[in-house]
């Protein structure tokens, strides 16, 4: 940000000292525009470098992230209070805003990682219109439920209930993936698109596996069953969130910290060797922080396949630039208030709790649809 | 100076295996060097392997007395840079913004005003000032190629590697780009070393030619050498006279 805008209120001098007598300008601040305006002969205004190509696509983000950040609050807000018995500011009514609370925090975290993890998964894969959920994080969460019931019954829901089941579903999400990432991105045949091609398969496989065990479940079993396989914030429990809340700190800023080296990646292989950033080691840790991302998030709500294709395609277009040290932050906070938006809606409108997911997936198809269909392009 | 030791590529193609190799030349440093030869002669392959985009079998490739292969990436990137015909673009991303990434080896993102300058002067260079602000998809063929041109101008290497730099471009602006690619030998000192596919170009902008063909280098020299019927019959494999024109020497082939 500073950077930034030093170089603006340089190029602001500059403009000025077109006006004004060249030598007039060794004054203190307008250092930058001498040394500027003596290497480009005609002095004029130059466009910017950074993040924004001018001054009204900055504003435009900025105000963009307020109106979000005024309705992330209007969300949470409502949540918590509209609906409470009791008269706010009771005590009765922070009892009952605190329950509430937790789910709030798992929506905040739910949003952050499914939006951080698909923007930098499209980044890294150089695609806008898939999502790291199909890398087999989703089918391998239903397999795993399915697989606990059809061998346990309805006991088997419980049994994968507790931070150390919650902890081994991780793992076992972020092992699967990293030795896809390991097998398909080194050696010599190294192909990100055979990488997303054997994950989509592989899915596939699993989903396959899973819908056969369902078949055989009883219909009470698969009715406890398919509860936990709607995504929903539901499906958390708040001992959970001291495991997941770290993990999803440290790779949401390690994917922050190396935000610039992503917009090199953005630029394809080529570029990025170019430029010496490590393309392969580059693609690998990312993928890693991403299916930390997505597993912490499966394994907390279940599946939210269009989720994150959603925030990210609305982020883009909202944001307005190449930017991932403005696109991960707007991801986030637009991830939060369409969840906490379709809670609110449901919650408060149609009085169908629980069912978030296919509101999300309702409205954001149409989002998506709309959006092609105005501009022609993601 | 590039030195190019005993290099050897093998790679699977739709017609079989492909042999590049082994390649053992010089490229001088200063001026401008063009690749010519055959289509599949290599001349692509041999540049994006002395641009590290693609590894080597066997053999040696020195940059600067750098050996490729060894010096870390980044390190590279302040010496030499590589610039392929086509390339994948962001939509929102102006001009200056992609001008800005030629500078990553030095800012690593941060840019200074020293990078500042650079990218306006590299973008003046290549008369993009007009254009520095359009997003790069509002951009015609030739306009997004000059924009990465002046990318990889920014870098401010001793090197610049450029494969097939005409694709896309219509007589004037081909022109104009290897006018610029001239200018940027001359007046930057910068090493250029391009594929070409008109020998005729390479003859009036190029400093020294070097000839490939069927994966091996067959001629290389200043460009009096080269411009030779005979040379050129033999190396693409089609009768090739050269006259005297009004600019230099012409090759005349149909």
């Amino acid at each position: 940000m500073a950077e930034r805008t030093t170089t603006h209120d340089g190029r602001r001098l500059e403009a000025v000292a077109d006006e004004a007598a060249p030598v007039e300008l060794s004054t203190a601040p307008a250092d930058a525009a001498g040394e500027l305006g003596v290497l480009s002969a005609p002095r004029r205004m130059r466009a910017r470098s950074g993040a924004f190509p001018d001054g009204a696509s900055q504003r435009r983000y900025w105000i963009v992230l307020a109106v979000l950040v005024v309705l992330a609050a209007g969300a949470a807000l409502g949540l918590l209070a509209i609906g409470n018995p009791m008269p706010v500011g009771s005590r009765g009514f922070w009892l009952i805003a605190e329950m509430r609370v937790t789910s709030l925090v798992v929506m905040a975290v739910v949003a952050i990682c499914q939006a951080v993890a698909t923007i930098t998964f499209q980044t890294v894969t150089n695609n806008r219109i898939i999502t790291p959920s199909i890398m087999g994080f989703e089918s391998l969460y239903t397999v795993i439920q399915t697989a606990a019931v059809y061998t346990l019954g309805v006991a088997g829901v419980v049994a994968l209930q507790g931070p150390g089941q919650f902890l081994a579903q991780v793992a076992a999400m972020v092992g699967l993936s990293v030795l896809l990432y390991g097998w398909l991105l080194r050696g010599r045949y190294a192909n990100i698109q055979v990488m997303l091609l054997v994950g989509i398969i592989m899915g596939g496989g699993l989903g396959a596996v899973s819908t056969f065990m369902q078949r055989l479940l009883s219909p009470s079993e698969f009715d406890v069953l398919s509860a936990r396989l709607f995504g929903s914030v539901t499906n958390a429990s708040a001992e959970y969130l001291p495991f997941a809340i770290p993990l999803v700190i440290v790779a949401t800023t390690l994917i922050w910290l190396n935000a610039r080296t992503l917009n090199v990646i953005a630029m394809g292989r080529d570029v990025c060797i170019n430029v010496g950033v490590d393309h392969g080691r580059q693609t690998i840790y990312s993928l890693v922080l991403v299916s930390v991302l997505m597993a912490v998030s499966t394994a907390l709500v279940g599946p939210m396949t269009f989720f994150g294709f959603l925030v990210a395609t609305l982020t883009y277009q909202l944001a307005g630039t190449h930017d991932h040290r403005r696109l991960l932050p707007l991801g986030a906070l637009t991830g939060f208030v369409v969840l906490a938006g379709a809670y609110f809606v449901m919650n408060h409108v149609f009085y169908a709790q629980g069912v978030v997911s296919i509101i999300i997936e309702l409205v954001g198809g149409t989002v998506f649809l709309v959006v092609i269909m105005r501009k022609g392009r993601l | 100076m590039i030195t190019i030791d005993k290099v050897r590529k093998e790679y699977r193609s739709a017609t079989g295996t492909v042999q590049i190799g082994p390649v053992t030349t010089d490229i001088p440093s200063g001026g401008v060097t063009a690749l010519v030869g055959p289509n599949g002669a290599g001349k692509s392959t041999l540049l994006t392997m002395v641009g590290r985009l693609l590894g080597i079998d066997e053999g040696q490739i020195e940059v600067a007395g750098y050996d490729i292969a060894s010096t870390a990436s980044k390190d590279l990137a302040k010496i030499l840079s590589v610039l392929r015909q086509e390339n994948h673009f962001i939509t929102r991303l102006t001009v200056r913004q992609l001008v800005g990434f030629g500078r990553f080896p030095y800012s690593k993102g941060r840019l200074t005003r020293l990078d500042e300058q650079k990218i306006s002067e590299a973008i003046d260079f290549l008369n993009l000032d007009d254009l520095e602000d359009r997003y790069l998809d509002q951009l015609s063929g030739g306009q997004r190629q000059r924009a990465y041109v002046a990318m990889v101008l920014a870098q401010d290497t001793e090197y610049v590697l450029l494969d097939e730099p005409l694709n896309n471009l219509d007589m004037r602006h081909s022109v104009q780009m290897m006018g610029r690619l001239r200018d940027a030998a001359r007046e930057l000192g910068r090493t250029v070393v391009v594929v070409l596919h008109d020998i005729n170009f390479a003859a009036h902008y190029a400093d020294h030619i070097i000839a490939m063909k069927e994966g091996a280098v067959v001629e290389a020299g200043p460009v009096a050498r080269i411009m030779d019927g005979e040379v050129l019959t033999r190396v693409f494999d089609t009768p090739v006279q050269v006259v005297e024109g009004p600019t230099g020497p012409l090759a005349v082939y149909y």
